[in-house]
């Protein structure tokens, strides 16, 4: 067979290694442009404060915790399926960090002055606990890493596996709060986020996990057993239902308050967002895949539950672009009762379009997450091997 | 506040003869309790009652510092603040997306949804008490002066936005370009974030904001909103006055009056 002539695989490695290397170094390229010639080059402005980059990074940074998952499973609550899918969740947990992290540090205005970030931590930000919690994250997942990958350190396995569980539900829960606490914003300012960061990290986490676990597997040659395929379809469906869930009342509550009932007109129904929100987020993001995990005809198929995963993952795009451009398009409320204007947007809802660099800058995060992962893979042993009569004879789990 | 406006203020002795002669030009009391402020140019004057703080010498928490604007006095059109306030703190860029540019004071218009009332007033940091900017900066670059100033240190803003996202009235803005020309004594920086200082470098040589200097209709009062005798805190003691959004507990040092 062709896939095992190793001169091949050897060739489709490094192509694919070029061109992660390019599609990142282009990434870090846009940024150094951003950075000589100011933001100005981009579509984010005073009113737009944050654009495609965060959605990107903030995509990368939430899917990282939520891709240990698998491993939590295996480690944590002792699921044998998962355990030996525990160090290719590790390695996405650091790829899609490190990803995520250079894309958000890259858009600094001040990307020199990261020794500056990480010696002055104001504890009252979110942002000031992330210089804490980041590196703790790398730190734990590495030692997580080495207990599974080192025999001798096997036994720790449980111990690192539970102590990396906590720190990325804290992890994910300051992801979520870095907007709960914006005291003054219709779109957030709602505790109810901290959650649903955590639940939405364990439905993309999956839905990522899913295809690279089936490329890894077909790369090799090697058939997924269906009994693996088929827990961890359902358990994706069970991680896409609880976001539809909390999605559901998240906007419920809001539109409960009528402050706040003009901004959930605007993102559900009455802006450019509102497509976006109820195709993209709603009906390809989630009931699109729903029904494929669950169907007769395409739940069996290992093929349309790769596709559902990715229907997650651009669903997962059209959520945060909703959430995070959708949330600041809409005027802020300064005035209540008072119909408002002025040389700055006040009142006035706006239009937010990214520009090339920013838009390369954020392809250069996912190519840096697949060129690590693409590189851990190679180097290290990390398809899992999965003892499916053992599997079989331990039931449901 | 109250409580700490009892507190001695060194600069109290000061500002009480200030006032002796603020009352001799500027007010005329109306009923008691009530004062009137008799024109433009003698409301600035009565303004003027600053102190320099010497140089070394740490902002003074028995003091702080705010505005009292009255909107009844902005005139439609007028840009007069805005005009000083940039030329004072070298904001010049222009770029081709407006919303680019730095926007430290911006005139605001209001219509009453429930009687059709128009009012103008320029809006600008409120240099809050509890200001979620200071809260959620990462590493300390926004922070808040003993005097109640809130301002960034250009020295360590990394340009993460997160404060312009927290701020509620949008009086923050990121320096999206290159600049030339500053005013030495206002620093600013490509990839920073700024707003209003109440022109900080003025007030400590004991000047006024140049927004407050500048206006035509003396709408802009200035002063220590803990002393009992600076114009500000009579004023404020005697006609009713808003905080923006007050329902977020912020307690601004910038207060409105006539919306």
């Amino acid at each position: 067979m062709s896939t095992l002539n190793p001169r091949n695989e050897e060739g489709r490695f490094y192509l694919l290694a070029a061109i992660g290397s390019l599609v990142s170094a282009i990434g870090v390229a846009a940024a150094l442009y951003m950075e000589h010639e100011g933001h100005v080059v981009t579509g984010m402005n005073n009113q737009f404060v944050w654009g495609l980059p965060h959605v990107v990074s903030i995509f990368l940074i939430i899917t990282a915790s939520g891709v240990l998952n698998v491993a939590s499973m295996g480690s944590v609550f002792g699921r044998a399926l998962y355990k030996s899918r525990a160090p290719l969740s590790g390695l996405l947990g650091i790829a899609m960090m490190t990803g995520g992290l250079a894309v958000i540090m890259l858009d600094l205005g001040r990307a020199d002055r990261g020794i500056v970030a990480a010696t002055h931590v104001n504890l009252t930000s979110v942002f000031g606990w992330n210089m804490i919690l980041y590196p703790v994250f790398y730190g734990l997942v590495a030692v997580y890493l080495w207990t599974l990958m080192e025999r001798r350190m096997n036994p720790w396995s449980k111990a690192a596996g539970l102590a990396t569980f906590v720190w990325r539900v804290i992890l994910t829960s300051g992801t979520g709060s870095i907007f709960a606490f914006l005291v003054a914003r219709q779109a957030y300012g709602t505790a109810l986020l901290a959650p649903m960061f955590i639940v939405m990290s364990f439905a993309w986490g999956l839905a990522v996990f899913i295809p690279v676990q089936a490329a890894m597997y077909a790369s090799s040659g090697e058939k997924l057993p269906p009994l693996v395929h088929q827990r961890m379809k359902n358990l994706l469906a069970t991680f896409i239902a609880a976001v539809l869930y909390l999605t559901a009342v998240l906007h419920l509550a809001n539109a409960y308050f009528a402050k706040n009932i003009a901004f959930e007109t605007f993102i559900l129904f009455d802006s450019e967002f509102a497509g976006m929100f109820w195709v993209g987020q709603v009906l390809i993001g989630s009931l699109l895949p729903l029904a494929l995990l669950f169907h007769p005809a395409t739940a069996t198929r290992m093929l349309w539950v790769n596709v559902a995963a990715l229907l997650v993952i651009v669903g997962a795009y059209f959520h945060l672009y909703v959430f995070i451009i959708g949330g600041q398009a809409f005027p802020l409320d300064i005035f209540p009762g008072y119909d408002v204007k002025s040389s700055f947007m006040d009142g006035a809802v706006d239009h937010y379009t990214a520009s090339l660099p920013e838009i390369l800058l954020s392809l250069g995060g996912l190519g840096i997450a697949f060129t690590i992962t693409l590189i851990g893979v190679r180097a290290l042993n990390f398809l899992p091997h999965d003892d499916v009569a053992k599997l079989e004879a331990a039931g449901a789990d | 506040m109250s409580d700490q406006g009892t507190k001695l203020n060194p600069r109290r002795s000061f500002i009480a003869t200030a006032g002796a002669g603020v009352a001799g030009l500027g007010f005329t009391v109306i009923a008691p309790g009530l004062h009137l402020m008799a024109v433009a140019g003698d409301a600035n004057a009565a303004n003027a009652a600053t102190d320099a703080r010497k140089a070394g010498t740490a902002a003074s928490p028995t003091v702080r510092w705010g505005l009292l604007i009255d909107a009844n006095k902005c005139a439609p059109g007028c840009t007069k603040c805005i005009d000083a306030c940039h030329t004072e703190n070298g904001v010049s860029e222009k770029l081709s997306d407006p919303r680019q540019n730095s926007q430290w004071i911006r005139k605001i218009e209001l219509v009453d949804r429930r009687n059709g009332r128009v009012t103008q007033l320029p809006m600008m940091c409120q240099h809050c008490a509890n200001p979620p900017c200071v809260d959620v900066c990462p590493t300390g670059a926004s922070m808040k002066r003993a005097d109640g100033i809130v301002l960034v240190d250009r020295h360590t803003c990394i340009g993460c936005r997160y404060c312009m996202m927290a701020c509620p009235y949008k009086a923050r803005s990121f320096v999206h370009t290159p600049l030339h020309d500053q005013n030495p004594e206002v620093p600013r920086g490509q990839g920073c974030v700024e707003s209003c200082t109440l022109c900080v470098h003025r007030v400590d040589k004991g000047q006024q904001p140049a927004c407050v200097e500048s206006c035509p209709n003396g709408a802009m009062t200035f002063g220590d909103l803990l002393d009992p005798a600076s114009a500000i805190a009579q004023r404020i003691a005697s006609v009713p006055t808003t905080q923006v959004r007050a329902d977020l507990r912020l307690d601004q040092g910038v207060r409105y009056q006539g919306i």
